[in-house]
């Protein structure tokens, strides 16, 4: 006698039972608290951020908490959360030159107004893993000093920092910043995208884009595959002012301060017929420390622009409707891990059709014998 | 969505369905405009859902939008309704909509599935809705969207017909076993999902109103009560759908989609019935199959 | 040949950026009539088939068709579905690659089948039929239906091309250096069956070529093009006999040299 397997539902709430089991660890331990996470893991909180389309330090701690630390389960969290959310309007855009900077760098000039300021960062740390580190709660691991400048925040001073494209701007050497005709920017969370595209919906698509997927395909551009010859123009983060115009109080508030991270490329262009040689740019932004996601994000931009500065296309990196449709690590991941369920009838239909084809294929093999055998 | 801050945590509720009304409202305009044009796949902003994509969150929220609270609710999963996505997505909608839920065709308003069309005939008050991967019929053969849109537009069709042509050179006969393309009011060539082929005929003038949702690729799709839906094929090599040798051996029916089970590993195996509810429902009418309990026994 | 052209471009220009594809053509094709476009690489050649066949988009200019009905049309005021049907029914294009213009991974049945089926042929039957007949006007043997042009050699995968392509029996037929990249004894017997095709079938062609040799066997009038202009144009006969201009008289005397 059979009995058909039964019990999923027993099944699922046993696994997820062992999920929050294993999640927590051994419970000898201390849990991991959030504010630890937001405080001493916070470029996968930044990362979660941007790529979760949601600027919130406390959930987006919570998510890589339940998570396991597993980054796009995480995003994935933070996006079926922020899809809920409703949407009162948009923001003003960010101007990101009145930042106040935490780090900004030029690779375009050695010296330029406001200076460099190298900020928190890897770059130049010699890569040795740091035992000391390991060593749980030194009270003094660091001087509290180090490196914060006399003001209680590393912020720098409120100097003026122009972006370096501005710099260039304003001798006609880099073209200009696509002006803002006041209409509202295509919301890819709210509206189907069809392609091609415009460039808001590109940028958008990129921002909450895989971070190595983008790191890929950039750095293919940079070997040969769709080249565009780029200049990190500038790479800037810090806390910039959300402006909200709130037309039933008639004037503007302000909703507080995101941390972002800015890159503008710089790159060559020949120029057309009509438009003198000039530099164009790549753009990229995105929520939190994320500066190897905005770098490669401004070189994604800035190839896929290939068409409407009359380049040749035909590297991976200029293909606008692969390179969109496939960025989004919650889809990718989501389908690929769908191939886990179950796909019994259709294997079924496979089976059936393969004995059959083996079926004829012999029969039509033992006739041949046959008839070599009569001969 | 509320979140309140409770002990510095937000606490969240839900709005009926999970989906807020205004998508709801978003959806169900695609839904209509789906249903206008029978078979054309119809752009719409597909949310991001609390459960994986390719996991069935087109048909979430196909369902979402449809759903009242005087609804009954089926969920199935390869004709089954005890398979872990189908449990999944049925405890879903018990807990964000407090909905009656059924394992029983005939008792469903709403049917939400997943490669498969219950062995039960659909009625009139009832809508099917399926979980869709790939919407796009001409995607394996064309993969720009940007193309295949033109060939819809045009009704180019001629593509799909190379590769039915390709599986007969090869094979003797057409090799497509499941997601077989279909022509629908005689206008838009539509993938029905990954159904076996065997469903296919069920398509065909439903009085039930049938919803495709896929959720990734952010298609809509319908096919109206009573619409003329015809699996494509050549003249001289009509299309067919697979029989199997055994009828059930739990419930000895015929004509029905069977799963295989291996029993051991001799190559011991049996068919039983992909529609678990059609198979009870036989069981308890008293059909019995060559494995099935004895009766008073139980299953 | 009747007197009425089937083709006619006028002004005809294409800019890439500052780069010049093409400047201010004119030409007229005939029913019946192959015309070879000459040039070096860079000459612009390509770029005005490429104009001619409406897959480039003109700077300025415009081409006109005589469709099957009799009316003339300007080729840029058609919509998309009559000018897809215009490519898959009237016209042919054979390019250089054959891989640009096969389905590589699709049989050689199917290659020459999707045409017919494109305009409605659906009986298997009939269409292994026809594709069977293509096939042997082109040299290809039966046996070959079912495997895929990636187990053909340079020579057959252009012929398979060429049966893909006349299968709807085209009026005219764009040519982009269909012997290019094959074999000198490949070639000959490639362009004797053309020859024979274009005459039993009395296609147009436009035909773009590096090789003169190739111009003096197939065509019946040439454009010569240099820079992106057409420098010289005439009966083939005529311009390669007599060139009129000093480049093209280089062109043919480099040819006569090598």
């Amino acid at each position: 006698m059979y009995v058909a397997a039964k019990g999923g539902e027993k099944a699922i709430r046993n696994a997820h039972a062992l999920l929050a089991k294993r999640r927590r660890g051994n419970r000898n331990l201390p849990s991991i608290s959030l504010a630890q996470i937001a405080q001493q893991l916070t470029l996968a909180v930044d990362r979660v951020m941007a790529e979760g389309s949601l600027y919130d330090v406390e959930l987006a701690a919570l998510a890589v908490k339940q998570a396991r630390g597993d980054l796009i389960e995480a995003i994935f969290l933070i996006r079926a959360f922020r899809t809920t959310l409703p949407r009162f309007g948009y923001a003003q855009a960010l101007d990101t030159a009145e930042m106040l900077v935490r780090r900004r760098v030029s690779a375009t000039y050695k010296d330029l107004p406001g200076g460099q300021l190298l900020g928190p960062t890897f770059d130049y740390t010699h890569r040795l893993l740091d035992t000391s580190l390991g060593v749980a709660d030194q009270a003094n691991e660091v001087d509290d000093q180090a490196g914060e400048s006399k003001t209680a925040d590393d912020a720098a001073a409120p100097v003026s920092m122009p972006r370096v494209t501005d710099l260039l701007g304003q001798e006609g050497l880099i073209e200009g910043a696509p002006a803002d005709d006041g209409s509202e920017p295509f919301d890819i969370t709210r509206a189907p995208v069809s392609y091609p595209v415009d460039r808001s919906t590109r940028l958008q698509t990129l921002a909450r884009g895989d971070e190595g997927y983008l790191l890929a395909l950039g750095y293919s551009t940079q070997r040969g595959y769709g080249r565009s010859h780029p200049f990190v123009g500038e790479i800037r983060f810090g806390d910039v002012e959300v402006i909200f115009d709130a037309p039933e109080l008639g004037f503007e508030v302000s909703l507080g301060t995101v941390q972002v991270t800015e890159c503008q490329s710089v790159n060559q262009f020949k120029g057309t017929a009509t438009t003198a040689p000039q530099f164009t740019r790549g753009y990229g932004l995105v929520f939190g420390q994320c500066e190897r996601k905005a770098l490669s994000m401004a070189l994604v931009e800035r190839a896929l622009r290939w068409e409407e500065l009359g380049e040749e296309r035909g590297a991976p990196a200029q293909d606008e409707e692969f390179v969109l449709s496939h960025c989004d690590n919650v889809q990718a991941t989501g389908f690929v891990e769908h191939l886990k369920l179950p796909h019994y009838v259709d294997f079924q239909a496979e089976l059936d059709l393969v004995r059959r084809m083996r079926a004829e294929h012999e029969e039509s093999r033992r006739a041949a014998d046959m008839k070599e055998a009569a001969e | 969505m509320n979140a309140h801050a409770v002990g510095g945590m937000p606490e969240i509720t839900y709005n009926f369905a999970y989906l807020d009304e205004q998508t709801k409202r978003m959806i169900r305009r695609a839904i209509l405009k789906a249903i206008a044009v029978p078979g054309y796949q119809v752009p719409f902003a597909a949310r991001e859902m609390p459960m994986p994509y390719g996991w069935g969150t087109g048909g979430v929220q196909v369902t979402a939008a449809v759903l009242g609270p005087d609804d009954v609710l089926k969920v199935i999963d390869q004709g089954a309704d005890d398979t872990t996505n189908a449990v999944a997505i049925r405890g879903f909608f018990e807990k964000t909509a407090r909905v009656a839920t059924t394992t029983s065709a005939r008792e469903a308003t709403v049917i939400q599935t997943r490669h498969r069309i219950p062995e039960t005939p659909l009625s009139e008050n009832q809508i099917l809705i399926y979980q869709v991967p790939i919407p796009e019929p001409l995607r394996f053969l064309e993969p720009r969207e940007t193309e295949t849109r033109q060939l819809h537009a045009l009704a180019e069709y001629g593509l799909m017909h190379v590769k039915l042509y390709e599986d007969i050179a090869r094979h003797g006969h057409i090799a497509t076993t499941y997601a077989y393309p279909v022509e629908v009011a005689g206008r838009y060539v539509m993938d029905p999902s990954p159904i076996p082929k065997f469903d296919n005929p069920k398509l065909d003038n439903c009085p039930a109103l049938q919803l495709f949702g896929a959720g990734r690729e952010k298609r809509i799709y319908a096919i109206p009560p009573y619409t003329k839906v015809r699996s494509l094929d050549f003249e001289d090599h009509p299309f067919k759908v697979q029989r199997f040798a055994k009828p059930c051996a739990l419930c000895a029916a015929t004509g029905v989609y069977l799963d295989e089970v291996i029993l051991d590993d001799k190559g011991g195996r049996m068919f039983v019935c992909s529609d678990t509810d059609y198979c009870n429902g036989r069981q308890e009418a008293g059909h019995r199959g060559e494995m099935a309990a004895p009766v008073g026994e139980g299953a | 040949m009747t007197d009425q052209p089937l083709l006619i471009a006028d002004g005809l220009s294409k800019n890439y950026g500052t780069r010049i594809g093409c400047r201010d053509v004119s030409l007229e094709v005939y029913p019946g009539e192959v015309l070879a476009v000459v040039g070096e690489s860079g000459s612009g050649k390509s770029t005005l088939l490429g104009l001619l066949s409406t897959e480039l988009e003109p700077s300025a200019g415009r081409v006109a068709y005589r469709l099957r009905d009799g009316r003339v049309a300007d080729l840029a005021s058609l919509g998309a579905a009559e000018k897809r049907l215009l490519m898959r029914t009237d016209w042919g294009f054979v390019r250089q690659n054959p891989a640009d213009g096969l389905r590589m991974a699709v049989s050689a049945g199917g290659n020459v089948g999707e045409r017919l089926m494109a305009v409605g042929w659906r009986h298997y039957g009939n269409i292994r039929d026809e594709a069977l007949d293509w096939l042997a006007k082109v040299e290809i043997a039966g046996d070959r239906i079912d495997d895929d042009p990636r187990a053909f050699s340079g020579g057959m995968r252009q012929r398979l091309q060429i049966a893909r392509n006349l299968v709807t029996r085209p009026r005219l037929v764009f040519m982009d250096e269909p012997t290019g990249g094959l074999d000198v004894s490949v070639q000959a017997r490639l362009l004797d069956l053309i020859r024979g095709l274009v005459a039993e079938l009395g296609l147009a062609v436009i035909i773009v070529t590096h090789d003169l040799a190739v111009a003096r066997l197939l065509s019946h009038r040439m454009v010569v093009m240099r820079h992106g202009r057409v420098i010289e144009t005439g009966i083939t006969d005529q311009v390669l006999d007599d060139p009129r201009e000093p480049y093209t008289q280089l062109l043919v005397s480099s040819v006569l040299a090598a």
